[in-house]
């Protein structure tokens, strides 16, 4: 995308370093490049994982087995779960932070240069040893991306390649957030008081400070799991003195932060594009902060509420399902403040305002099932069924993606210079979104009636809603077939784009900064009132 | 090939309208046949009626913004951006909310794990990929077996018709009468499975090692179908759980039945058999518990499930290949038959593998089996 910005030369602001071509990529020190370099990372694993998924729905659309064997059905689903999880969701928004963070703070770069650098490269090398793991002797594991323990102990070398790559994404992260979170402490323009920021970076501040405390979490799972391959520790084997579910605890104690590692960004994109379409300011702004906090701090003590059928005591039982439910309070909170943010607004709806309509509507659906999902009886009956896969999916498609997408067609213009094509960008909303609910609604139902998840087959009576579900798939796949073309044609032939394109928006890269942006940006800091 | 696929999915697309008729859509709970199933179908729709009017009155307003509060219409933005008491309000009325949800939710909390006193205790192990079921108290105590998937694989691969059971039938149904407390223990040998009776809400993963305990008590007499719930390997989406609840005069007599046929199924492990005997009986034993995993060619899916055909152990000495089937080989899926199998299986099995597939090794007769039991 930045690319364009190259085409686009103008001033001594636009050198960028010595090298060119794809040298200047590898070498490149610039947020901007950074930032671009993620979000055609999380393109192409967006595409590798949706690929899967669709290999998925052909299986399923039928009974019986068509298409592949189940043992390679259960490589795809745990590949699908891994790489849209790490290498599409999460380094979308690490691209937004690159581009978005020190523009919207008044600093010139990130806080640590090189070590973005590096953050970045880290993510091929992670995403090839995953797919890498395909051609290994026995495939790629076939655990499910929650890789449970003691299965893990049964797979072949495959399995050892996808640790060594959750560990370098690991890596990747915590180094990403270190940056993130020294960045906006310490770089924000004279006057950026905290409660000044705009809350997306608000509310990536308090991401990064999840995934500090997080990923090491992961990296010690998959760590365990290792030397219980190969090293007989034991940790998950009961026969040697260790327990199967410490495995799940440990897990899920990095697995629910994650969820709202996902989903926070996304918050803070959907806080920016809400008021920009509705040319009024943030409803709650403060309370919009105090909330996302008090989400990530509830994160940390929720965990066991993927494990309630694992036999947990009455008492833990209580105390995760008390807990849980605390968290639709904060989350109602922001729902709310986005609604009262359009309430007597003056609304326009452009693609990125579609885009995060579409997520206010569905992310809450996903946030009520949620609420469904942590009432243990309702929960140990649907467990591990189709419910929960429609559930998550709905908080992370309809959630996070919808987010990116409103984010992408929001920011694009800046980026680049040029506007995206409104008329196709609202067709890939409409697309996507009818796509989305044919593939994912239905399945409430199906886990409803008893359809369990990771089964490459099914009984009869789930063959109607596995048809639909499969048919939205592919049709959804075609969709952002759509979206690539815009993206294309929108840096290629879009029309040039005026510096603030959205009459709402307010923050400094639209009030302060040409379109399109230059490489170098507030060398001089802005003085913020 | 693709040909072929293509033409699938097209008489799929066309099925399509015609498949709700031929089979009942199921989009909701199975017909509870449980306190606990019940408690939770009436939980789960007070919740959906909640859920459904707060997001009707939510999306209301979303709703009615989009249409008299747009530019097009001319509106023009007020720019409120707090009001205290309304935050207040939305924060502490959803609170109270859910402290109401909690109570009953509470109250079946406590009665799902509530194990004491059963009046029939059945210790479920899941394998990879199977159940078994051990009748430990109660009436029927002693009773032991192990139950598989009963569709033929040619179904499963579209060589036959579909049955109406379609992988939601076993070869040995688990039996309970109805009106009794039964109290579940679940473990497993291998992974971690999960046992899982919609109708009756009673789901317990299984675990490794441990001994895990649910319950239940069904009211009426019937068969109850489910499926493994937690990704166990290859086959986990092939080994179902079936239970028929008979009546208390009815379970008597199938105990009755079930406890002579074990009584008639003991055999004399010193009787000596004729090779073609072993073979012929090993066949059946190997379909029913090899074939998964080692395949009918003999090949298995190397590396992880081996070959057999050639194999050093199959074609090596008699002991080194028994030891093998008894005790499994850790941190793979080849279990311990010993615990499953009898020792004369255990010695058919062998001799028809160590027959099959251009394999020549000797025949392994049931007490040589017997002698290397530990």
């Amino acid at each position: 995308m930045s690319a364009v910005v190259d085409t686009h030369a103008h001033g001594h602001h636009d050198h960028h370093g010595g090298y060119g071509g794809i040298m200047r990529w590898i070498t490149t020190t610039n947020h901007k490049d950074i930032g671009t370099l993620y979000l055609w990372f999380s393109f192409i694993m967006f595409s590798v994982g949706g690929l899967m998924a669709v290999g998925i729905r052909m299986e399923l659309f039928s009974p019986g087995l068509q298409v592949m064997d189940p043992d390679f059905f259960n490589q795809l689903t745990t590949m699908h779960g891994l790489i849209m999880v790490f290498g599409a969701i999460m380094p979308v928004f690490v691209g937004f932070a690159n581009w978005q963070i020190p523009m919207m703070i008044g600093a010139p770069d990130m806080a640590f240069a090189r070590l973005n650098n590096w953050s970045f490269w880290l993510l091929p090398f992670a995403a090839t040893l995953l797919v890498l793991s395909f051609f290994m002797p026995g495939g790629a594991p076939g655990v499910g991306w929650t890789m449970y323990a003691p299965l893990t102990v049964q797979m072949g070398i495959g399995m050892d390649l996808t640790i060594f790559a959750v560990h370098i994404l690991g890596m990747s992260s915590i180094l990403g957030s270190i940056n993130i979170i020294t960045t906006i402490l310490n770089m924000r323009a004279p006057g950026m008081t905290l409660m000044k920021m705009p809350l997306f970076v608000w509310t990536w501040l308090i991401t990064a400070y999840l995934l500090v405390a997080a990923m090491p979490v992961l990296a010690g799972a998959v760590t365990m799991t290792l030397t219980d391959r190969h090293f007989g520790t034991s940790f998950f084997n009961a026969a040697g003195g260790g327990d199967p579910v410490l495995y799940q605890h440990v897990f899920w104690f990095f697995g629910h932060p994650e969820v709202y590692i996902i989903a926070l960004p996304g918050f803070g994109v959907i806080s920016q594009v809400i008021p920009a379409f509705s040319r009024k300011p943030l409803f709650g702004y403060a309370s919009m902060v105090y909330a996302t906090s008090a989400i990530a701090i509830i994160s940390f003590i929720v965990w066991a509420h993927h494990m309630y059928t694992v036999g947990m005591p009455v008492t833990g039982q209580l105390f995760f399902m008390y807990a849980t439910m605390l968290v639709a309070v904060p989350t109602g909170v922001k729902v709310f403040n986005w609604v009262a943010t359009m309430w007597k607004g003056s609304l326009t709806f452009e693609t990125p305002m579609l885009f995060a309509c579409g997520f206010l509507f569905m992310f809450t659906l996903g946030g009520f099932t949620g609420l469904v999902l942590s009432l243990v009886p309702i929960d140990i009956q649907v467990h591990d069924t189709y419910y929960v896969v429609a559930h998550f999916h709905y908080v992370m498609v309809a959630g996070a993606l919808f987010a990116a997408f409103a984010g992408i067609y929001f920011w694009i213009p800046k980026w680049t210079g040029h506007m995206y094509n409104e008329t196709l960008g609202k067709i890939h909303f409409w697309l996507t979104l009818v796509f989305f609910n044919m593939i994912f609604f239905v399945q409430h139902f199906l886990g409803l009636a008893g359809m369990p998840r990771r089964i490459p087959d099914y009984p009869l009576m789930f063959e109607t809603w596995n048809k639909i579900s499969s048919l939205g798939a592919f049709g959804m796949g075609l969709a952002q077939l759509l979206f690539l073309y815009v993206v294309i044609d929108c840096i290629r032939k879009g029309a040039p784009a005026p510096q603030k394109p959205w009459e709402g928006a307010d923050s400094l890269e639209w009030t302060h900064l040409p379109t399109p942006v230059p490489y170098h940006t507030f060398e001089t800091p802005p003085v913020v009132k | 090939m693709r040909g072929t696929r293509i033409v699938s999915v097209l008489a799929g697309l066309a099925g399509l309208a015609a498949s709700g008729a031929a089979h009942a859509i199921a989009w909701y709970f199975q017909t509870p046949v449980s306190g606990i199933a019940r408690d939770i179908d009436q939980l789960h729709q007070v919740i959906m009626w909640l859920i459904i009017v707060i997001f009707v009155g939510v999306f209301g307003f979303m709703f009615w913004a989009c249409y008299a509060h747009r530019k097009s219409k001319g509106h023009r933005a007020e720019q409120f951006h707090e009001n205290t008491t309304v935050e207040i309000l939305w924060t502490v009325i959803p609170a109270l909310i859910l402290v109401i949800i909690a109570w009953p939710v509470t109250k079946t909390v406590i009665a799902q794990k509530d194990t004491a006193a059963p009046e029939l205790t059945i210790k479920v192990t899941g394998y990879q990929w199977k159940w078994g079921y051990d009748y430990l108290r109660g009436e029927g105590e002693g009773i032991s077996f192990v139950s598989m998937l009963a569709t033929p694989r040619e179904q499963i691969e579209g060589g036959a018709r579909k049955g109406e059971n379609y992988l939601l039938e076993v070869d040995n149904e688990m039996v309970v009468p109805v009106g009794k407390k039964i109290r579940v223990i679940v473990t497993a040998a291998d992974v971690i499975h999960a046992w899982w009776v919609p109708a009756f809400g009673a789901k317990q993963d299984a675990i490794p090692g441990f001994l895990r305990d649910t319950w239940f008590r069904v009211d009426r007499p019937g068969t109850y179908r489910g499926q493994c719930t937690e990704l166990c390997g290859k086959e986990h989406g092939f080994m179902p759980i079936v239970v028929r609840a008979v009546p208390a005069e009815d379970y008597t007599k199938w105990v009755g039945e079930r406890k002579q046929a074990m009584a008639a199924v003991a055999e004399d492990p010193s009787k000596t058999w004729k090779v073609d005997e072993l073979v012929a009986r090993g066949e059946k034993v190997y379909a029913a518990n090899c074939v998964a995993c080692h395949q009918a060619s003999g090949r298995g899916a190397p590396p992880a499930f081996p070959p057999l055909a050639g194999s050093k152990v199959v074609n090596g000495p008699e002991p080194g290949q028994i030891d093998v089937v008894l005790n499994g080989r850790p941190n793979t899926a080849m279990q311990a038959f010993g615990k499953q199998l009898s020792d004369t299986d255990i010695a058919a099995v062998i001799t028809f593998t160590r027959k099959s597939w251009g394999n020549k090794a000797s025949e392994v007769q049931p007490a040589e089996v017997k002698a290397r039991r530990k």
